[in-house]
């Protein structure tokens, strides 16, 4: 997956989690928290989705790599592949 | 087939907890007793309409939106839209009591103001035990148990008032006589009067079938009529269930919304409990329990007119000329009492119908009406119900036949001076020999103790009556004692002292139909997808 994939999937993944947020205009170098009502359960949520859709294990010392929409790029970059991607 | 989880009861907490599972593709089973799901939040037909069992309200409503509030987790939690509940809140509620009363609605400043009008000298205190509650954190599972009633009497004074705040709250969520834990009072004061109340059109059963939808739809599996047995332990690890009919399922972990008392005692008594519930014995299941009467009317209730209907009442007039501020009957809730001491407490009598919760779902802003009705919830004696012979025939209450003097309503809203002190004897106290009786007699006391002096008289207009008893709680939901908010012993964390069996529901200290679910969600998380191995993420 390139980059704006990978970001893609990161959307993708809030919009399902909160139905209720606006993803349409998120920025990508401003805390994701920031942005929306993202609590800890919210983020276990995320990391939880990475492994059922792309295999993808985040160890919890990883965590804050996810914190802005870029950081998640960076992170994930390499680590996903698009086959597995279901709903 | 081996489970990666069993889950005891399709109540509020068991839903959410199986949608969770089923969410991450664990293999979840929910085991129910009943041939209905909705455990305490359930549903029935009767006599060609429909009820809802026990739900008043769905507490802890915010807007679309509100950051960090407990329905924006539950709803993001089991990826539901806040618009799927289709919610509308409340018009307003009343704190009724014979020297005072309190409006509140779902604008915490509603409540301020009353406060301030009807306690002028209260307010400053009431400010400061509203900063002491914003600042507390609930959700902090090792904060030490204190009592509520000591910390509310730093900051308000006035008895009167102490109690008036304490009564919707208990009403809705104390398992404890006369008093609270802090860290529950705090939930249910912000659930209640920070948050607020609102209603789906449909009732309990749309947000029953929303979730049960949503767990079927994940591949969850359900088996109704399945009631468990016993919890099967091997080396104080849970290994599964053996249901009534001696099948045996087998499962990693098993979560269970049966109660405190009643979980332990599946599970023989096996492991060694927490120390916060260590102390917990048989005898400490909940004693609080209820009766509900429903009374389906023919038409709106009028308005509440003080003149004239305290005329004539002899045992309410006094009571009614001390109020300041009329009670109206477009009112959502009332939380009432008859005595300006709020008891709070298991009644020596059958039932204690000088205090309780009046409330009428047609006065939610609901956009199509529903059959109007007066629901009045009192506080009941379990070993008195359940001691009761059953008597002859049906146990159905009956509308008496007094009631039906047609005109009764002309005159009661017109020309009251007309209508004689006789009209509704006051049932004969002593007629209480079996549960037939006792229910008809409870049902006609229950409704005397609320007219005139919390709203207008409404008996020539009921239409169809049912009522509930603490029998029918413990036929429907397996609580001992028919205790509906469990033992006043918590768990908080849902340990059992067994390995893989978690505690859910009311008795791990969450309350209402918001607070029951994200138990359940919490519990799954915590005990089945996190494994008990995850520190909190990007603090």
């Amino acid at each position: 997956m390139n980059d704006a994939e990978i970001k893609q999937a990161i959307i993708d993944i809030i919009s399902d989690i909160a139905p209720d947020e606006d993803t349409s205009n998120l920025k990508s170098d401003v805390r994701l928290r920031e942005q929306m009502d993202l609590d800890s359960m919210d983020f276990l949520d995320i990391v939880m989705e990475l492994r059922k859709r792309y295999g993808v294990n985040v160890p919890d010392t990883d965590y804050m790599q996810l914190a802005t929409l870029d950081s998640c790029v960076n992170y994930l970059r390499g680590k996903l592949v698009a086959k597995t991607a279901r709903v | 087939m081996r489970y990666d989880a069993i889950i005891i009861g399709a109540g509020m907490s068991g839903l959410a907890a199986g949608i969770r599972l089923a969410m991450f593709d664990k293999r979840v089973v929910i085991l129910e007793r009943h041939y209905v799901w909705g455990g305490l939040n359930s549903f029935y037909q009767f006599k060609g309409r429909q009820f809802d069992v026990g739900l008043h309200a769905m507490t802890n409503y915010v807007p679309r939106g509100s950051k960090g509030k407990p329905l924006t987790r539950l709803l993001k939690q089991l990826r539901l839209k806040h618009e799927q509940l289709d919610l509308y809140e409340q018009s307003f509620s009343l704190i009724s009591f014979p020297s005072a009363n309190l409006r509140f609605d779902n604008d915490f400043e509603t409540l301020r103001g009353e406060v301030r009008r009807a306690f002028p000298r209260q307010i400053d205190g009431f400010d400061a035990l509203t900063r002491e509650i914003t600042a507390f954190n609930e959700l902090d599972l090792d904060a030490p148990q204190v009592s509520a009633r000591e910390i509310v009497r730093r900051h308000i004074r006035e008895p009167l008032l102490e109690d008036m705040l304490f009564c919707p709250l208990m009403f809705y969520g104390s398992a404890r006589e006369h008093d609270m834990d802090w860290d529950q009072f705090v939930v249910m004061w912000k659930s209640i009067y920070m948050e607020g109340f609102a209603r789906p059109q449909q009732g309990v059963r749309h947000v029953l079938s929303l979730l049960t939808n949503r767990y079927r739809e994940l591949g969850g599996e359900l088996r109704l009529r399945a009631g468990v047995k016993r919890i099967l332990t091997r080396e104080g690890e849970a290994v599964g269930v053996e249901l009534d009919s001696g099948e045996i399922i087998e499962a990693d972990n098993v979560l269970s919304s049966a109660g405190l008392v009643e979980t332990t005692k599946l599970a023989g008594g096996a492991g060694v409990p927490p120390a916060d519930i260590r102390a917990s014995r048989p005898d400490e299941v909940g004693k609080l329990s209820f009766t509900e009467t429903i009374s389906v009317l023919s038409e709106p209730l009028q308005k509440h007119r003080p003149e004239a209907d305290a005329t004539g009442k002899l045992s309410f007039t006094e009571t009614i000329s001390v109020l300041d501020a009329p009670p109206k009957t477009d009112a959502t809730i009332i939380f009432f009492s008859n005595r300006d001491r709020f008891e709070y407490r298991c009644p020596e009598d059958l039932c204690d119908v000088d205090s309780g919760v009046i409330c009428m779902p047609q006065n939610f802003k609901l956009p199509k009406p529903i059959d109007p009705l007066v629901r009045i919830t009192n506080i009941a004696n379990y070993a008195k119900w359940t001691a009761l012979e059953r008597g002859d025939g049906s146990s159905e209450v009956l509308i008496p036949s007094e009631w039906k003097v047609s005109g009764i309503r002309s005159q009661v809203s017109g020309n009251a001076k007309a209508i004689p002190e006789t009209r509704y004897p006051i049932p004969d106290t002593s007629k209480t020999n079996t549960y037939t009786q006792a229910k008809q007699n409870f049902y006609e006391r229950s409704v005397a103790a609320v007219t005139p002096a919390h709203l207008p008289d409404f008996r020539a207009s009921v239409q169809l009556i049912d009522m509930f008893t603490p029998r029918t709680i413990t036929h429907f939901t397996g609580h001992e004692g028919g205790a509906v908010y469990g033992s006043p012993k918590k768990s908080r964390t849902g340990e059992t002292g067994i390995n893989g069996l978690t505690l859910m529901g009311t008795d791990q200290g969450f309350l209402g139909i918001i607070g029951a679910a994200l138990s359940g969600i919490s519990m799954a998380n915590r005990w089945v997808l996190k494994e008990g191995a995850v520190s909190e993420p990007i603090a």
